[in-house]
């Protein structure tokens, strides 16, 4: 019982020192857990995403579409269950701050080819009788207190004009990472519209999506697709969802790497902080560590009692630093709204941020103990701190 | 009487590991803090820099960006019949309708696939921005399957350098050129034939029209005769806001995200410098005793100690800066949100960034020395010179 007591006491020698690591500690635990979690949230899309869908684009980048009755054509291709389509909207709903994914798709066969979206019996016949209809995400309707038989106006910026829809359901996530941000409208309405307009831009959906009977012949089918469309005047590029998605997240790559590299210097900070407070405290404890040696305790125990400390303030401001990494992540979620979903705190992180402050108490005690272990008997009785 | 700013400095100088880590961390602080600025600073730099004062751009009402917008050929000739329109030396009116479009092109880092602005330019295309050098190569010659690409476009994605070939619009395209557009948004681009563009990818239209204005302020009325012209659907915006207004977005949230990031790290820096300034109080309280039976007074000492922690701020903010300024050499391409393109820009220190870097700095030593050095400042004579 003797040396835990000690080291306990010797931690709390200096109140307010100790107190002002630990909090040192939580914040740069907490800020790590946090920006661990953002960089997370980039890859929801990608691990939400389903081994058994393929997305098929333009193979010359997403800006091109493809001509409608691709649909036809890639439903024949063995291996495809089924097809649906959808275009990127880019509307504003009021200004420009209030941003969030829109979709025209392809009605029912959408809905089929993606059951995590969860719809009423009634919403989805509500919404696929009619032409205006759309329906949008939980957690969008909530960000903007939508309920159905709203009337949400978008302003086109490919689709020129005020294009207003019915909200005619609103769909949960079957999954704690499904994206329930995103607002969906009928395909046919958008297409007709156009069609009006601009008769060239007619019959042209931005992405086709397959349910494949056997995830495991993704490669063979989408293979198979782009072969079908090969030499024509639009080729076809077709991945499995997950490449999909990663590849948008591939394309804040550079930004993500630098939220990652900052991650970790908030660790090194706090190590120098911590670094600092162990060095502090062994150099005015010389004495003390002198005389411990000199009623016969070994190098090895004194080094002991400086790693016991320093580990002992570290874990603690790791422990309380994840704890505050939950109330920080549901505020940050909360500010930054529906740009970043499935904003969740991962097993991993925790893991992580447990064995960062360890490195943290272990690195900060690694030179003061050597030094105190090392120490001359008759120089540390000498020294005065 | 002040007491000597020598003997604060050498109080530094005896506790070497403990300043040195203390300085270290504001200093790992204020590199953040200041790179994540120059980053905002840089691409803010890139994209004003694109535009030109007296150019025009025209696109589709609404639409956001070049290649959101669409142009018809009927309302493109409107357009080039406006009297504003600037006319060059060879007596070429200086106005150029561009189609812009993306493909997807794989880095040469990572071989991951990037979007690539690819426009279609004539002749007065390229006299309407006289910052675009040709700087190997030769120019393409119009009619042909000839590109020339931006110097970040050719050192960074497979196929673009010089001489090689691209294969977009089941065509292959050959690199004849590469171009300097002077750390601009251009740099990011390919460039080729305007009508061999449109051809290739079956567009019937342009994307945005640019023209230079005869006298750059008649702007306002340029744009007043566009817009309220009923056969056209067309917004004016002047080049240098336009591009302006597509770094705004990733800008903000650079800065934001960056600021967010200092904040939280500066609380440890301060808590840091806070630990060291008590243990050297403390460590000092004879020495204080002492000061003040010379006749130094409480204010003496309060301004002693805080100027230690504001050298030791200062300290690390120099040491921070210096490090950011290394970075000024590395350039950074990622996707901009707003265009959906890819754009290169570089880390750009500004004076207005060194100032607050240093004043960041100077606030966080003086937050983390002030309660300490009131601590010094209130101790009584006696109980200070018996401690020791």
């Amino acid at each position: 019982m003797f040396v835990p007591l000690l080291v306990l006491r010797n931690a709390f020698r200096h109140r307010l020192r100790t107190t002002l690591t630990v909090i040192g500690i939580i914040v740069a635990i907490t800020a790590f857990g946090l920006l661990r979690t953002i960089v997370d949230a980039w890859y929801a899309g990608a691990n939400a995403s389903s081994s058994a869908r393929l997305v098929t684009r333009s193979s010359v980048s997403l800006v091109f579409s493809l001509p409608l009755n691709y649909a036809q054509k890639i439903r024949q291709v063995p291996g495809v269950s089924s097809v649906a389509w959808a275009n990127w909207f880019g509307g504003v709903y009021v200004n420009e701050r209030n941003f969030f994914p829109q979709f025209a798709i392809s009605g029912a066969s959408y809905l089929d080819v993606y059951p995590e979206f969860l719809l009423s019996e009634a919403e989805r016949k509500a919404f696929l009788v009619d032409r205006v209809g759309a329906i949008a995400g939980r957690k969008l309707a909530d960000k903007y207190g939508w309920k159905v038989g709203d009337q949400i106006p978008l302003r086109g910026t490919i689709y020129p004009g005020t294009w207003t829809f019915t909200l005619r359901g609103i769909f949960d996530g079957a999954e704690a990472g499904t994206d329930t941000s995103t607002f969906f409208f009928q395909f046919d309405y958008l297409n007709e519209s156009i069609k009006r307009l601009y008769p060239r831009r007619g019959d042209q959906a931005g992405v086709f999506i397959e349910q494949l009977r056997d995830p495991e012949e993704a490669a063979a089918v989408s293979q198979a697709i782009d072969t079908t469309f090969r030499n024509s005047l639009a080729e076809t590029l077709t991945e499995t969802e997950k490449a999909f998605q990663l590849g948008f997240v591939a394309m804040s790559e550079a930004i993500l790497l630098a939220i990652q590299a900052v991650s970790y210097v908030v660790i090194v900070i706090i190590m120098a902080v911590m670094a600092n407070t162990m060095a502090m405290t062994a150099r005015e404890r010389y004495g003390e560590y002198a005389t411990l040696k000199a009623l016969g305790f070994s190098n090895g125990f004194v080094a002991m009692l400086i790693f016991a400390e320093s580990l002992g303030i570290a874990l603690l401001g790791g422990v309380l630093g994840v704890m505050f990494t939950f109330p920080m992540a549901e505020a940050f979620a909360s500010v930054v709204g529906s740009i970043l979903t499935g904003f969740q705190i991962s097993e991993t992180t925790i893991v992580l941020q447990i064995a960062a402050a360890f490195v943290i108490g272990v690195v900060a005690a690694a030179v003061p103990a050597w030094n105190a272990a090392r120490i001359r008997i008759v120089d540390g009785l000498r020294a005065i701190g | 009487m002040a007491i000597p700013l020598n003997y604060i400095a050498r109080n530094m100088v005896a506790r070497r590991l403990t300043t040195a880590l203390t300085a270290g961390g504001m200093a790992l602080v204020v590199y953040v803090f200041a790179t994540v600025l120059m980053l905002a600073a840089g691409l803010e730099k890139t994209l004003v820099a694109t535009g030109q004062e007296d150019n025009v751009v025209v696109i589709r009402r609404s639409a956001q960006t070049e290649v959101q917008s669409g142009i018809d050929r009927l309302q493109a000739g409107i357009v080039e019949s406006l009297p504003d329109i600037a006319v060059a030396a060879d007596g070429q009116r200086m106005i150029s309708k561009e189609p812009v479009v993306l493909i997807n092109l794989p880095k040469r880092s990572t071989g991951k696939a990037a979007n690539v602005v690819i426009r279609g330019v004539t002749s007065a295309g390229l006299a309407l921005r006289p910052q675009v050098k040709l700087v190997e190569g030769r120019m393409f010659q119009p009619g042909t399957a000839e590109v020339i690409a931006g110097r970040s476009i050719a050192d960074g994605f497979q196929g673009a350098g010089l001489g090689e070939t691209l294969r977009f619009a089941s065509r292959d395209w050959t690199v004849v050129g590469v171009f300097d557009a002077g750390r601009t948004g251009f740099d990011s681009e390919i460039w080729g034939d305007a009508e061999q563009m449109l051809q290739a990818f079956r567009r019937n239209g342009f994307s945005s029209i640019i023209f230079k204005l005869v006298d750059a302020d008649r702007f306002d009325a340029v744009k007043a005769t566009l817009e309220s012209d009923p056969r056209l659907t067309l917004e004016a915006k002047r080049e240098k806001r336009f591009y302006a207004e597509q770094s705004e977005a990733l800008s903000k949230f650079i800065s934001y995200l960056g600021t967010g990031i200092s904040i939280i790290f500066s609380i440890g820096a301060v808590i840091g410098a806070a630990i060291t300034m008590y243990a050297s109080v403390a460590s000092r309280t004879g020495e204080i005793g002492t000061l003040r039976a010379l006749g130094f007074s409480r204010g003496a000492i309060l301004v002693a100690f805080l100027g230690e922690a504001l050298l030791l701020g200062l300290l690390g903010g120099i040491v921070g800066l210096a490090g950011a300024s290394a970075m000024q050499a590395l350039s950074i391409s990622t996707t901009n949100f707003q265009t959906f393109a890819e754009i290169a820009f570089s880390f750009t220190l500004t004076p207005g960034i060194v100032v607050v870097s240093l004043i960041f700095a100077l606030g966080m030593g003086f937050v983390g020395g002030f309660l300490p050095a009131a601590r010094a400042a209130r101790m009584k004579i006696v109980d200070a010179l018996r401690a020791a």
